[in-house]
């Protein structure tokens, strides 16, 4: 953390609410013979700003990925905006209209323009009408500063702004949560900071937040909390404050150690 | 009577072009729309359809195409259905192309990129919008050569129609040499005319396979 970084010097204002958004219980996750989620609990409430961490492999990424189920989870309870996940395909489609995600490839359509990936979900998952769509697209490429990309292909742009353009179509399903998996790690060091900035911006308005990163300056500056994942479990939960200069087991140490020592 | 080979002989393989061509185009597309549910069954989330259209590609794929042309024009007749050899040669070519295109589809659909189903599940798009908007389309360039490539097999393998009796090219070819015991002029004329359908195609398929095999897919 240097000093002139400017992302940590206006800490962003806490908006949570009581009201918990997402409720995990007991969730274990196996693929094969590999378990990569041990008895995960976990509370999110609406506005909540969360960051995880830990090593490769630790399931921090299957974590998230249990909130949309990209991945299904094999035992416990995940409930999503009220939503028990696991009970039928009606329930998924609701909860997955709630909750946006950005991926670390971006994973944006190559064969559509930047406008038409924004209108997509919004046409034949909202069912909105063609205007309506666009309008709502081109309000969140101004958000995340594109709006003059929108009739070219993602392959036309660098990595910074196609994973803005996944942001902002995320955003047009107008999701009460976002998830985050990786946003920068596929991204070249200078382009990192444009897409923070447009999370940091993102976490100002009170969205729900859960992100999977490394980016340990937006964590201080942004997270309510901090979650320390290891081979599948949560080992380690707390303000980002507490996380960073008291770190209470040895794994949260060693990680820190070897993420923060150059 | 021996009839020498004239320009008359000539015409007559030439109008029989038109017999393979049509052909080879019902089967084509019969076989293209079979084939994508084939390729659709084979990709299908639902257990039991995967395993029902791999059978299907399994047992067209296994057994010669001469065989199936036999089944299907014998078997009609077993089955008290008259069906002449225009239609059984339609009908087995079309199973045979459905079970071949099928499976190249299958390839194509499943080289569409893993984050690009994920990233469409996530938006809340279910498995028709799915497949509809982001999957096909992208698979549809990478599937582009290889059809027109398989197009070339199927029109020279439209000849063994010749064998349940349709009058297609290679059938006229019989008829031909039959009048003029000149077998070596009449096949090679008829394999010159199946060259001048098929190698356009071939370099077609060819020029499509560098384009679209350029960076950034």
């Amino acid at each position: 953390m240097t000093l002139n970084d400017d992302r940590t010097e206006a800490p962003v204002p806490r908006s949570m609410s009581d009201e918990i958004i997402i409720r995990m219980e007991g969730v274990q996750k196996w693929f094969g013979d590999f378990q990569a989620l041990k008895d995960v609990n976990l509370e999110v409430r609406k506005g909540e700003r969360i960051v995880v961490c830990g090593p490769s492999g630790s399931g921090k990424s299957t974590l998230i990925r249990c909130i949309n189920q990209l991945e299904q989870h094999q035992q416990g309870r995940i409930v999503v905006n009220g939503i028990e996940l696991g009970a039928g395909a009606r329930h998924l489609d609701a909860v997955r209209r709630e909750v946006g995600m950005v991926f670390q490839s971006f994973n944006l359509f190559p064969h559509l323009t930047v406008l038409q990936n924004c209108m997509l979900a919004p046409l034949k998952v909202r069912g909105m009408a063609k205007d309506e769509a666009k309008a709502i697209a081109m309000k969140y490429l101004q958000r995340v500063r594109i709006p003059e990309q929108a009739d070219k292909f993602p392959g036309q742009l660098s990595g910074g702004q196609q994973q803005r353009v996944a942001i902002a179509r995320a955003l047009c399903m107008n999701p009460k949560i976002m998830l985050f998996d990786e946003p920068t790690s596929a991204l070249d060091p200078e382009m990192v900071k444009e897409v923070l900035d447009t999370m940091i911006s993102l976490a100002q308005d009170g969205m729900t937040m859960l992100c999977v990163t490394h980016e340990m300056g937006f964590a201080k500056s942004v997270a309510d909390r901090v979650i320390f994942m290891d081979r599948g479990e949560i080992v380690e939960q707390n303000t980002p404050e507490e996380f960073f200069s008291n770190p209470r087991s040895e794994r949260t140490k060693l990680f820190l150690s070897q993420i923060l020592s150059h | 009577m021996i009839r020498s080979f004239s320009i008359n002989e000539f015409y007559f393989l030439l109008s029989a072009v038109q017999w393979t061509l049509a052909l080879s185009a019902i089967a084509f597309l019969g076989g293209a729309i079979a084939g994508l549910l084939i390729a659709l069954g084979r990709t299908s989330p639902i257990k039991p359809v995967r395993l029902a259209a791999t059978g299907y590609i399994q047992v067209f794929q296994g057994t010669p195409l001469l065989m199936q042309l036999f089944l299907v024009f014998f078997g009609a007749t077993v089955l008290g259905i008259d069906m002449n050899p225009w239609a059984a040669a339609a009908l087995g070519l079309t199973l045979n192309a459905s079970a071949f295109l099928g499976e190249i589809w299958r390839g194509c659909i499943q080289s569409v990129p893993r984050g690009q189903w994920e990233a469409a599940s996530a938006l809340g798009l279910r498995y028709p919008g799915l497949m509809r908007y982001v999957i096909l389309p992208q698979a549809v360039k990478v599937a582009l050569p290889p059809t027109v490539g398989y197009l070339v097999q199927l029109i020279k393998g439209t000849s063994l129609a010749a064998i349940i009796g349709f009058t297609e090219l290679t059938r006229a070819g019989q008829i031909v040499n039959n009048a003029t015991f000149q077998p070596f002029l009449v096949f090679s004329i008829v394999a010159a005319l199946y060259f001048v359908l098929c190698w356009p195609l071939s370099l077609l398929a060819a020029r499509l396979e560098a384009r679209y095999a350029a960076p950034g897919r």
